[in-house]
Protein backbone atom coordinates (compact mmCIF):
# COMPACT_ATOMS: atom_id res chain seq x y z
CA UNK A 1 0.00 0.00 0.00
CA UNK A 2 2.66 2.48 1.07
CA UNK A 3 6.29 2.12 0.11
CA UNK A 4 8.92 4.42 1.57
CA UNK A 5 12.46 4.29 0.30
CA UNK A 6 15.56 6.06 1.63
CA UNK A 7 13.50 8.93 2.94
CA UNK A 8 15.49 11.78 4.49
CA UNK A 9 14.67 15.24 5.70
CA UNK A 10 17.10 17.94 6.72
CA UNK A 11 16.18 21.24 8.33
CA UNK A 12 19.15 23.29 7.25
CA UNK A 13 21.94 21.18 8.81
CA UNK A 14 19.79 19.32 11.28
CA UNK A 15 18.89 15.83 10.19
CA UNK A 16 15.33 15.04 11.30
CA UNK A 17 14.76 11.86 9.34
CA UNK A 18 17.63 9.75 8.14
CA UNK A 19 17.31 7.19 5.32
CA UNK A 20 14.08 5.51 6.36
CA UNK A 21 12.79 2.45 4.52
CA UNK A 22 9.31 1.21 5.32
CA UNK A 23 6.54 -0.82 3.76
CA UNK A 24 3.01 -0.60 5.03
CA UNK A 25 0.44 -3.15 4.01
CA UNK A 26 -3.23 -2.65 3.45
CA UNK A 27 -5.40 -3.05 6.52
CA UNK A 28 -2.57 -2.68 8.97
CA UNK A 29 -2.56 -0.54 12.09
CA UNK A 30 0.98 0.72 12.35
CA UNK A 31 2.29 2.43 15.44
CA UNK A 32 5.10 4.90 15.03
CA UNK A 33 6.85 5.12 18.35
CA UNK A 34 9.70 7.28 19.49
CA UNK A 35 10.86 9.80 22.06
CA UNK A 36 10.13 13.49 21.54
CA UNK A 37 11.98 14.91 18.57
CA UNK A 38 12.72 11.51 17.06
CA UNK A 39 11.25 12.46 13.68
CA UNK A 40 7.77 10.93 13.92
CA UNK A 41 5.87 14.06 12.98
CA UNK A 42 8.32 14.92 10.22
CA UNK A 43 7.89 11.46 8.72
CA UNK A 44 4.12 11.75 8.81
CA UNK A 45 4.24 15.23 7.33
CA UNK A 46 6.28 13.98 4.42
CA UNK A 47 3.91 11.07 3.97
CA UNK A 48 0.98 13.45 3.65
CA UNK A 49 2.81 15.75 1.27
CA UNK A 50 2.95 18.68 3.68
CA UNK A 51 6.74 18.63 3.76
CA UNK A 52 8.89 17.92 0.76
CA UNK A 53 11.49 15.24 1.49
CA UNK A 54 15.13 16.24 1.07
CA UNK A 55 15.73 12.92 -0.64
CA UNK A 56 14.07 9.57 -1.08
CA UNK A 57 10.78 8.43 -2.54
CA UNK A 58 7.32 7.71 -1.24
CA UNK A 59 4.85 5.63 -3.20
CA UNK A 60 1.24 5.15 -2.27
CA UNK A 61 -0.50 2.43 -4.29
CA UNK A 62 0.66 3.23 -7.82
CA UNK A 63 1.17 6.89 -7.22
CA UNK A 64 4.47 8.66 -6.75
CA UNK A 65 4.25 11.36 -4.10
CA UNK A 66 6.05 14.10 -6.01
CA UNK A 67 4.06 13.50 -9.20
CA UNK A 68 0.54 12.58 -8.13
CA UNK A 69 0.25 14.44 -4.87
CA UNK A 70 -3.38 15.33 -5.41
CA UNK A 71 -4.37 11.69 -6.03
CA UNK A 72 -2.56 10.63 -2.88
CA UNK A 73 -4.20 13.37 -0.83
CA UNK A 74 -7.55 12.00 -1.95
CA UNK A 75 -6.65 8.58 -0.51
CA UNK A 76 -5.49 9.94 2.81
CA UNK A 77 -7.09 11.39 5.87
CA UNK A 78 -4.69 13.21 8.15
CA UNK A 79 -5.05 14.49 11.67
CA UNK A 80 -2.08 16.66 12.69
CA UNK A 81 -0.93 16.83 16.26
CA UNK A 82 -3.41 18.63 18.55
CA UNK A 83 -5.87 19.07 15.68
CA UNK A 84 -5.45 22.73 14.68
CA UNK A 85 -8.92 23.69 13.45
CA UNK A 86 -10.27 27.08 12.42
CA UNK A 87 -11.27 28.73 15.66
CA UNK A 88 -13.81 31.08 14.23
CA UNK A 89 -16.00 28.42 12.62
CA UNK A 90 -18.90 26.39 13.94
CA UNK A 91 -18.36 22.65 14.04
CA UNK A 92 -21.05 22.05 11.46
CA UNK A 93 -19.71 24.74 9.13
CA UNK A 94 -16.25 23.31 9.43
CA UNK A 95 -17.29 19.77 8.60
CA UNK A 96 -19.39 21.08 5.74
CA UNK A 97 -16.38 22.99 4.39
CA UNK A 98 -14.13 19.94 4.62
CA UNK A 99 -16.77 17.77 2.95
CA UNK A 100 -16.92 20.30 0.13
CA UNK A 101 -13.16 20.33 -0.36
CA UNK A 102 -13.21 16.54 -0.27
CA UNK A 103 -15.59 16.68 -3.20
CA UNK A 104 -18.67 15.11 -1.61
CA UNK A 105 -21.89 16.15 -3.31
CA UNK A 106 -24.78 17.66 -1.44
CA UNK A 107 -26.72 14.52 -0.48
CA UNK A 108 -23.66 12.49 0.34
CA UNK A 109 -22.34 15.35 2.40
CA UNK A 110 -25.30 15.33 4.75
CA UNK A 111 -25.41 11.57 5.21
CA UNK A 112 -21.65 11.35 5.73
CA UNK A 113 -21.65 14.14 8.29
CA UNK A 114 -24.48 12.32 10.12
CA UNK A 115 -22.44 9.10 10.19
CA UNK A 116 -19.39 10.88 11.52
CA UNK A 117 -21.42 12.66 14.15
CA UNK A 118 -22.56 9.29 15.45
CA UNK A 119 -19.12 7.72 15.20
CA UNK A 120 -17.25 10.52 16.92
CA UNK A 121 -20.04 11.57 19.29
CA UNK A 122 -20.48 15.15 18.08
CA UNK A 123 -24.28 15.45 18.48
CA UNK A 124 -24.28 18.05 21.16
CA UNK A 125 -21.62 20.36 19.77
CA UNK A 126 -22.55 20.71 16.10
CA UNK A 127 -23.63 24.31 16.54
CA UNK A 128 -20.92 25.41 18.87
CA UNK A 129 -17.94 27.47 17.88
CA UNK A 130 -14.72 25.49 17.59
CA UNK A 131 -12.93 27.98 19.84
CA UNK A 132 -15.22 26.94 22.72
CA UNK A 133 -14.46 23.24 22.50
CA UNK A 134 -12.43 21.37 25.07
CA UNK A 135 -9.30 19.57 23.98
CA UNK A 136 -11.03 16.20 23.72
CA UNK A 137 -13.95 17.50 21.70
CA UNK A 138 -11.58 19.39 19.46
CA UNK A 139 -9.69 16.16 18.86
CA UNK A 140 -12.90 14.36 17.96
CA UNK A 141 -13.82 17.02 15.42
CA UNK A 142 -10.32 16.60 14.02
CA UNK A 143 -10.91 12.87 13.74
CA UNK A 144 -14.15 13.53 11.86
CA UNK A 145 -12.17 15.86 9.59
CA UNK A 146 -9.66 13.10 8.85
CA UNK A 147 -12.32 10.48 8.15
CA UNK A 148 -14.59 12.68 6.06
CA UNK A 149 -14.04 10.98 2.73
CA UNK A 150 -13.84 7.49 4.25
CA UNK A 151 -10.18 7.45 3.22
CA UNK A 152 -8.25 4.25 2.61
CA UNK A 153 -5.33 5.48 4.66
CA UNK A 154 -5.73 7.27 7.94
CA UNK A 155 -2.75 9.06 9.44
CA UNK A 156 -3.01 10.25 13.01
CA UNK A 157 -0.31 12.23 14.77
CA UNK A 158 -0.54 11.68 18.52
CA UNK A 159 -4.32 11.27 18.44
CA UNK A 160 -4.70 10.89 22.19
CA UNK A 161 -2.28 13.51 23.49
CA UNK A 162 -3.80 15.71 26.15
CA UNK A 163 -6.98 13.70 26.59
CA UNK A 164 -8.37 12.30 29.79
CA UNK A 165 -8.46 8.52 30.30
CA UNK A 166 -12.10 8.17 29.25
CA UNK A 167 -11.53 10.10 26.09
CA UNK A 168 -8.40 8.11 25.33
CA UNK A 169 -10.37 4.89 25.63
CA UNK A 170 -13.05 6.28 23.31
CA UNK A 171 -10.58 7.44 20.67
CA UNK A 172 -8.78 4.09 20.78
CA UNK A 173 -12.08 2.32 20.31
CA UNK A 174 -12.76 4.45 17.24
CA UNK A 175 -9.28 3.78 15.84
CA UNK A 176 -9.62 0.02 16.33
CA UNK A 177 -13.01 0.15 14.66
CA UNK A 178 -11.62 1.97 11.62
CA UNK A 179 -8.56 -0.27 11.55
CA UNK A 180 -10.72 -3.29 10.76
CA UNK A 181 -10.96 -2.15 7.15
CA UNK A 182 -8.52 0.69 6.67
CA UNK A 183 -4.83 1.24 6.90
CA UNK A 184 -4.04 3.31 9.94
CA UNK A 185 -0.71 4.89 10.82
CA UNK A 186 -0.51 6.55 14.20
CA UNK A 187 2.36 8.13 16.01
CA UNK A 188 2.65 8.34 19.74
CA UNK A 189 5.07 8.31 22.60
CA UNK A 190 2.64 6.50 24.85
CA UNK A 191 3.60 2.85 24.89
CA UNK A 192 0.39 1.39 26.21
CA UNK A 193 -1.37 3.01 23.30
CA UNK A 194 0.65 1.01 20.83
CA UNK A 195 0.13 -2.16 22.81
CA UNK A 196 -3.59 -1.54 22.92
CA UNK A 197 -4.21 -0.67 19.29
CA UNK A 198 -1.42 -1.56 16.88
CA UNK A 199 -0.58 -4.64 14.83
CA UNK A 200 2.93 -3.54 14.07
CA UNK A 201 5.36 -1.21 15.76
CA UNK A 202 8.06 0.91 14.24
CA UNK A 203 10.36 2.54 16.76
CA UNK A 204 12.18 5.64 15.55
CA UNK A 205 15.06 7.27 17.31
CA UNK A 206 17.09 10.24 16.06
CA UNK A 207 15.56 9.91 12.62
CA UNK A 208 16.41 6.24 12.19
CA UNK A 209 14.26 3.14 12.46
CA UNK A 210 15.62 1.07 15.32
CA UNK A 211 12.90 -1.58 15.42
CA UNK A 212 10.21 -2.64 13.02
CA UNK A 213 8.23 -5.74 13.86
CA UNK A 214 4.94 -7.19 14.94
CA UNK A 215 4.07 -6.66 18.57
CA UNK A 216 4.43 -10.33 19.57
CA UNK A 217 7.74 -10.77 17.78
CA UNK A 218 9.18 -7.72 19.38
CA UNK A 219 8.36 -9.03 22.81
CA UNK A 220 9.71 -12.47 21.95
CA UNK A 221 12.98 -11.09 20.65
CA UNK A 222 13.48 -9.38 23.96
CA UNK A 223 14.06 -12.86 25.37
CA UNK A 224 11.07 -13.10 27.66
CA UNK A 225 13.22 -12.67 30.72
CA UNK A 226 11.39 -12.29 33.99
CA UNK A 227 12.10 -10.05 36.91
CA UNK A 228 10.87 -10.67 40.41
CA UNK A 229 10.19 -7.66 42.58
CA UNK A 230 10.44 -8.10 46.33
CA UNK A 231 9.76 -5.67 49.14
CA UNK A 232 11.05 -7.05 52.42
CA UNK A 233 10.94 -5.66 55.94
CA UNK A 234 13.62 -6.32 58.56
CA UNK A 235 16.33 -7.42 56.19
CA UNK A 236 19.53 -5.94 54.89
CA UNK A 237 20.61 -6.16 51.30
CA UNK A 238 23.76 -8.20 51.92
CA UNK A 239 21.81 -11.02 53.61
CA UNK A 240 19.17 -11.05 50.90
CA UNK A 241 21.83 -11.12 48.23
CA UNK A 242 23.66 -14.04 49.85
CA UNK A 243 20.53 -16.05 50.33
CA UNK A 244 19.00 -15.54 46.91
CA UNK A 245 22.15 -15.77 44.79
CA UNK A 246 22.41 -19.40 45.84
CA UNK A 247 19.23 -20.22 43.93
CA UNK A 248 19.72 -21.90 40.60
CA UNK A 249 18.50 -19.68 37.75
CA UNK A 250 19.05 -16.29 39.33
CA UNK A 251 21.13 -14.05 37.11
CA UNK A 252 21.43 -10.85 39.05
CA UNK A 253 20.17 -9.24 42.23
CA UNK A 254 19.78 -5.52 42.33
CA UNK A 255 18.88 -3.17 45.15
CA UNK A 256 16.27 -0.69 44.02
CA UNK A 257 15.96 1.29 47.19
CA UNK A 258 16.20 0.98 50.92
CA UNK A 259 14.68 3.19 53.56
CA UNK A 260 15.61 3.15 57.22
CA UNK A 261 12.67 1.53 59.04
CA UNK A 262 11.06 0.95 55.66
CA UNK A 263 11.08 -1.96 53.27
CA UNK A 264 14.05 -3.02 51.22
CA UNK A 265 13.17 -3.24 47.51
CA UNK A 266 15.03 -5.81 45.49
CA UNK A 267 14.82 -6.77 41.85
CA UNK A 268 15.86 -10.31 40.96
CA UNK A 269 16.62 -10.98 37.29
CA UNK A 270 16.02 -14.54 36.16
CA UNK A 271 18.28 -16.27 33.69
CA UNK A 272 15.74 -18.04 31.54
CA UNK A 273 12.03 -18.09 31.05
CA UNK A 274 11.71 -20.38 34.06
CA UNK A 275 9.41 -19.32 36.88
CA UNK A 276 11.45 -18.93 40.10
CA UNK A 277 8.71 -17.56 42.29
CA UNK A 278 8.21 -20.74 44.24
CA UNK A 279 11.91 -21.25 45.06
CA UNK A 280 12.37 -17.62 46.00
CA UNK A 281 9.36 -17.80 48.27
CA UNK A 282 10.65 -20.90 50.04
CA UNK A 283 14.07 -19.34 50.47
CA UNK A 284 12.58 -16.33 52.19
CA UNK A 285 10.08 -18.31 54.26
CA UNK A 286 12.92 -19.91 56.22
CA UNK A 287 14.03 -16.51 57.58
CA UNK A 288 12.26 -14.07 59.88
CA UNK A 289 12.02 -11.36 57.20
CA UNK A 290 8.60 -10.00 56.43
CA UNK A 291 7.63 -10.16 52.80
CA UNK A 292 5.18 -7.37 51.98
CA UNK A 293 5.37 -7.22 48.19
CA UNK A 294 6.08 -10.00 45.75
CA UNK A 295 5.40 -9.94 42.01
CA UNK A 296 6.87 -11.03 38.73
CA UNK A 297 7.38 -8.79 35.69
CA UNK A 298 8.06 -9.72 32.13
CA UNK A 299 10.18 -7.50 29.96
CA UNK A 300 7.67 -5.11 28.44
CA UNK A 301 7.54 -2.83 25.48
CA UNK A 302 8.63 -0.13 27.84
CA UNK A 303 11.95 -1.79 28.60
CA UNK A 304 12.48 -2.60 24.95
CA UNK A 305 11.75 0.99 24.06
CA UNK A 306 14.13 2.31 26.66
CA UNK A 307 16.93 0.03 25.59
CA UNK A 308 16.55 0.99 21.95
CA UNK A 309 16.29 4.71 22.40
CA UNK A 310 18.54 5.36 25.33
CA UNK A 311 21.14 8.09 25.04
CA UNK A 312 24.61 6.69 24.72
CA UNK B 1 -11.52 25.85 -9.99
CA UNK B 2 -14.26 24.56 -7.72
CA UNK B 3 -11.79 24.29 -4.89
CA UNK B 4 -10.79 27.93 -5.44
CA UNK B 5 -14.42 28.97 -5.12
CA UNK B 6 -14.90 26.89 -1.96
CA UNK B 7 -11.86 28.41 -0.29
CA UNK B 8 -12.83 31.91 -1.41
CA UNK B 9 -16.32 31.31 -0.04
CA UNK B 10 -14.99 30.25 3.31
CA UNK B 11 -12.72 33.27 3.62
CA UNK B 12 -15.52 35.65 2.66
CA UNK B 13 -17.81 34.01 5.21
CA UNK B 14 -15.11 34.47 7.84
CA UNK B 15 -14.99 38.19 7.04
CA UNK B 16 -18.70 38.75 7.11
CA UNK B 17 -19.56 36.53 10.07
CA UNK B 18 -16.99 38.21 12.28
CA UNK B 19 -17.05 41.97 12.91
CA UNK B 20 -13.92 42.59 10.78
CA UNK B 21 -15.83 43.30 7.57
CA UNK B 22 -18.26 45.74 9.15
CA UNK B 23 -15.60 47.62 11.08
CA UNK B 24 -13.25 47.93 8.14
CA UNK B 25 -15.96 48.93 5.68
CA UNK B 26 -17.47 51.52 8.02
CA UNK B 27 -14.09 53.08 8.68
CA UNK B 28 -13.39 53.16 4.97
CA UNK B 29 -16.72 54.86 4.24
CA UNK B 30 -16.30 57.34 7.08
CA UNK B 31 -12.79 58.35 6.07
CA UNK B 32 -13.42 58.64 2.34
CA UNK B 33 -16.85 60.21 2.83
CA UNK B 34 -15.55 62.81 5.24
CA UNK B 35 -12.55 63.88 3.19
CA UNK B 36 -14.49 63.88 -0.04
CA UNK B 37 -17.57 65.82 1.03
CA UNK B 38 -15.92 68.40 3.28
CA UNK B 39 -14.24 69.95 0.23
CA UNK B 40 -16.70 68.85 -2.42
CA UNK B 41 -18.92 71.94 -2.30
CA UNK B 42 -16.02 74.45 -2.44
CA UNK B 43 -14.90 73.23 -5.84
CA UNK B 44 -18.38 73.39 -7.24
CA UNK B 45 -17.55 70.67 -9.73
CA UNK B 46 -19.62 67.59 -10.36
CA UNK B 47 -16.92 64.92 -10.37
CA UNK B 48 -15.36 62.29 -8.14
CA UNK B 49 -11.78 63.33 -8.67
CA UNK B 50 -11.12 64.07 -5.01
CA UNK B 51 -12.57 60.76 -3.96
CA UNK B 52 -10.29 58.86 -6.32
CA UNK B 53 -7.29 61.01 -5.40
CA UNK B 54 -7.58 59.81 -1.86
CA UNK B 55 -8.22 56.17 -2.61
CA UNK B 56 -4.62 54.89 -2.96
CA UNK B 57 -3.68 56.21 0.50
CA UNK B 58 -6.81 54.81 2.17
CA UNK B 59 -6.31 51.50 0.45
CA UNK B 60 -2.70 51.28 1.68
CA UNK B 61 -4.01 51.28 5.25
CA UNK B 62 -7.15 49.36 4.72
CA UNK B 63 -6.22 46.45 2.52
CA UNK B 64 -3.26 45.15 4.59
CA UNK B 65 -5.64 45.15 7.57
CA UNK B 66 -7.97 42.91 5.61
CA UNK B 67 -5.34 40.58 4.19
CA UNK B 68 -3.06 40.31 7.23
CA UNK B 69 -4.86 37.27 8.63
CA UNK B 70 -5.13 35.25 5.43
CA UNK B 71 -1.90 33.29 5.87
CA UNK B 72 -0.58 34.49 9.24
CA UNK B 73 -3.54 33.13 11.16
CA UNK B 74 -3.37 29.76 9.42
CA UNK B 75 0.34 29.50 10.14
CA UNK B 76 -0.11 30.57 13.73
CA UNK B 77 -2.95 28.18 14.55
CA UNK B 78 -1.47 25.42 12.40
CA UNK B 79 -4.65 24.94 10.41
CA UNK B 80 -2.57 25.44 7.28
CA UNK B 81 -1.34 21.89 7.73
CA UNK B 82 -4.89 20.55 7.77
CA UNK B 83 -5.84 22.64 4.77
CA UNK B 84 -2.86 21.69 2.65
CA UNK B 85 -3.30 17.97 3.32
CA UNK B 86 -6.85 18.08 1.99
CA UNK B 87 -7.08 17.40 -1.73
CA UNK B 88 -6.25 20.96 -2.77
CA UNK B 89 -3.17 22.39 -4.43
CA UNK B 90 -1.33 25.42 -3.14
CA UNK B 91 -2.55 27.31 -6.21
CA UNK B 92 -6.16 26.70 -5.17
CA UNK B 93 -5.49 28.08 -1.72
CA UNK B 94 -3.61 31.11 -3.02
CA UNK B 95 -6.17 32.03 -5.66
CA UNK B 96 -9.06 31.40 -3.29
CA UNK B 97 -7.65 33.75 -0.70
CA UNK B 98 -6.69 36.34 -3.30
CA UNK B 99 -10.16 36.26 -4.80
CA UNK B 100 -11.75 36.62 -1.36
CA UNK B 101 -9.62 39.71 -0.74
CA UNK B 102 -10.55 41.26 -4.08
CA UNK B 103 -14.25 40.58 -3.52
CA UNK B 104 -13.97 42.17 -0.12
CA UNK B 105 -12.50 45.32 -1.67
CA UNK B 106 -15.31 45.29 -4.21
CA UNK B 107 -17.84 44.98 -1.38
CA UNK B 108 -16.28 47.99 0.33
CA UNK B 109 -16.56 50.00 -2.89
CA UNK B 110 -20.20 49.17 -3.56
CA UNK B 111 -21.67 51.63 -0.99
CA UNK B 112 -19.65 54.45 -2.54
CA UNK B 113 -21.74 54.12 -5.72
CA UNK B 114 -24.13 56.37 -3.87
CA UNK B 115 -21.67 59.27 -4.31
CA UNK B 116 -21.86 59.46 -8.12
CA UNK B 117 -25.60 58.83 -8.03
CA UNK B 118 -26.01 61.65 -5.54
CA UNK B 119 -23.77 63.97 -7.56
CA UNK B 120 -25.60 63.15 -10.79
CA UNK B 121 -28.72 64.70 -9.29
CA UNK B 122 -26.92 67.95 -8.59
CA UNK B 123 -24.95 68.54 -11.75
CA UNK B 124 -23.74 67.18 -15.02
CA UNK B 125 -21.63 64.17 -14.03
CA UNK B 126 -19.37 62.65 -16.64
CA UNK B 127 -19.72 58.90 -16.29
CA UNK B 128 -16.56 57.97 -18.22
CA UNK B 129 -14.07 58.95 -15.51
CA UNK B 130 -16.33 57.44 -12.85
CA UNK B 131 -16.37 54.05 -14.59
CA UNK B 132 -12.63 54.33 -15.15
CA UNK B 133 -12.14 55.25 -11.53
CA UNK B 134 -13.96 52.21 -10.27
CA UNK B 135 -12.13 49.91 -12.68
CA UNK B 136 -8.87 51.46 -11.51
CA UNK B 137 -9.91 51.09 -7.88
CA UNK B 138 -10.53 47.41 -8.41
CA UNK B 139 -7.17 46.94 -10.13
CA UNK B 140 -5.40 48.92 -7.43
CA UNK B 141 -7.25 46.92 -4.76
CA UNK B 142 -6.27 43.64 -6.41
CA UNK B 143 -2.59 44.58 -6.50
CA UNK B 144 -2.65 45.68 -2.86
CA UNK B 145 -4.39 42.44 -1.91
CA UNK B 146 -1.60 40.51 -3.63
CA UNK B 147 0.99 42.57 -1.74
CA UNK B 148 -0.90 42.04 1.52
CA UNK B 149 -1.05 38.29 0.92
CA UNK B 150 2.68 38.26 0.39
CA UNK B 151 3.24 40.13 3.66
CA UNK B 152 0.89 37.72 5.42
CA UNK B 153 2.83 34.70 4.20
CA UNK B 154 6.07 36.05 5.68
CA UNK B 155 5.12 35.76 9.33
CA UNK B 156 2.84 34.13 11.86
CA UNK B 157 2.26 37.47 13.53
CA UNK B 158 -0.68 39.38 12.09
CA UNK B 159 0.56 42.74 13.33
CA UNK B 160 3.89 42.33 11.58
CA UNK B 161 2.05 41.20 8.46
CA UNK B 162 -0.07 44.36 8.63
CA UNK B 163 2.89 46.68 9.06
CA UNK B 164 4.96 45.07 6.32
CA UNK B 165 1.99 45.08 3.95
CA UNK B 166 1.21 48.68 4.74
CA UNK B 167 4.84 49.73 4.25
CA UNK B 168 4.98 48.18 0.79
CA UNK B 169 1.60 49.58 -0.29
CA UNK B 170 2.52 53.00 1.05
CA UNK B 171 5.83 52.99 -0.80
CA UNK B 172 4.09 52.01 -4.02
CA UNK B 173 1.61 54.84 -3.55
CA UNK B 174 4.03 57.59 -2.65
CA UNK B 175 7.16 56.73 -4.58
CA UNK B 176 6.30 58.92 -7.56
CA UNK B 177 5.82 61.88 -5.21
CA UNK B 178 9.37 61.60 -3.96
CA UNK B 179 11.19 61.67 -7.24
CA UNK B 180 13.46 64.50 -6.12
CA UNK B 181 15.30 62.04 -3.86
CA UNK B 182 16.46 59.97 -6.80
CA UNK B 183 19.12 60.60 -9.46
CA UNK B 184 17.84 61.91 -12.75
CA UNK B 185 18.67 58.83 -14.74
CA UNK B 186 16.32 56.68 -12.63
CA UNK B 187 13.37 59.04 -12.68
CA UNK B 188 11.58 57.35 -15.55
CA UNK B 189 11.78 53.90 -14.01
CA UNK B 190 10.82 54.96 -10.51
CA UNK B 191 8.00 57.14 -11.73
CA UNK B 192 6.66 54.13 -13.57
CA UNK B 193 6.69 52.08 -10.33
CA UNK B 194 4.23 54.39 -8.61
CA UNK B 195 0.80 52.87 -8.17
CA UNK B 196 -0.81 56.26 -7.75
CA UNK B 197 0.47 57.48 -11.12
CA UNK B 198 -1.11 54.54 -12.95
CA UNK B 199 -4.27 54.69 -10.93
CA UNK B 200 -4.81 58.40 -11.67
CA UNK B 201 -4.37 57.70 -15.37
CA UNK B 202 -7.20 55.20 -15.32
CA UNK B 203 -9.29 57.39 -13.04
CA UNK B 204 -9.18 60.14 -15.67
CA UNK B 205 -11.04 57.71 -17.89
CA UNK B 206 -8.05 56.84 -20.07
CA UNK B 207 -7.66 53.10 -20.35
CA UNK B 208 -4.05 52.59 -21.32
CA UNK B 209 -2.66 49.10 -21.66
CA UNK B 210 0.50 50.20 -19.80
CA UNK B 211 -1.49 50.94 -16.66
CA UNK B 212 -3.38 47.67 -16.85
CA UNK B 213 -0.14 45.78 -17.40
CA UNK B 214 1.38 47.54 -14.39
CA UNK B 215 -1.39 46.43 -12.02
CA UNK B 216 -1.48 42.90 -13.40
CA UNK B 217 2.30 42.68 -12.93
CA UNK B 218 2.04 43.77 -9.29
CA UNK B 219 -0.65 41.12 -8.74
CA UNK B 220 1.49 38.49 -10.41
CA UNK B 221 4.66 39.41 -8.52
CA UNK B 222 2.79 39.49 -5.20
CA UNK B 223 1.19 36.10 -5.75
CA UNK B 224 4.34 34.54 -7.10
CA UNK B 225 6.30 35.88 -4.13
CA UNK B 226 3.76 34.32 -1.79
CA UNK B 227 4.08 31.05 -3.65
CA UNK B 228 7.87 31.10 -3.25
CA UNK B 229 7.71 31.97 0.45
CA UNK B 230 5.20 29.24 1.27
CA UNK B 231 7.10 26.68 -0.81
CA UNK B 232 10.24 27.53 1.10
CA UNK B 233 8.47 26.87 4.40
CA UNK B 234 7.86 23.22 3.51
Amino acid sequence: MIHIENLSKYYKDLCAVDQINLDIKKGEILGLLGPNGAGKTTTLRMLTGYFMPTSGTIRVKDYQLDENLLEIKKLMGYLPESAPLYHSMLVYDYLDYVAGLRGLDKNKKISRIRQLVDLCGLDEIMHRSISELSKGLNQRVGLAHAMMDDPEILILDEPTSGLDPNQIAEIREIIRHIGEEKTVILSTHILSEVEATCDRVVIIDKGKIVANDRMENLKQSAGQTHFIHLDILRANFQDVHDRLSGIDGVAEIEKINEKPNGPLSVKVACKSASDLRETVYHAIKQTDWVLIEFHQETKTLETIFRELTEED
Amino acid sequence: MQQVIRICNKELKDYFISPIAYIVISIFLLVTGWFFFTTFFYYNQADLRNFFNLLPITFSFLIPAVTMRLFSEELNVGSYEMLLTLPVTFKDILLGKFLAGVLFVAAALVPTFSYPIFIAFMGQLEWGPVAGGYLGALLLGASFVAVGLFASSLTRNQIIAFIVGMAICFTLTLIDKMLFFFPGSLLGVIGYLGADFHFQNIAKGIIDSRDIVYFLSVVFIGLYGTHLVMQEKN
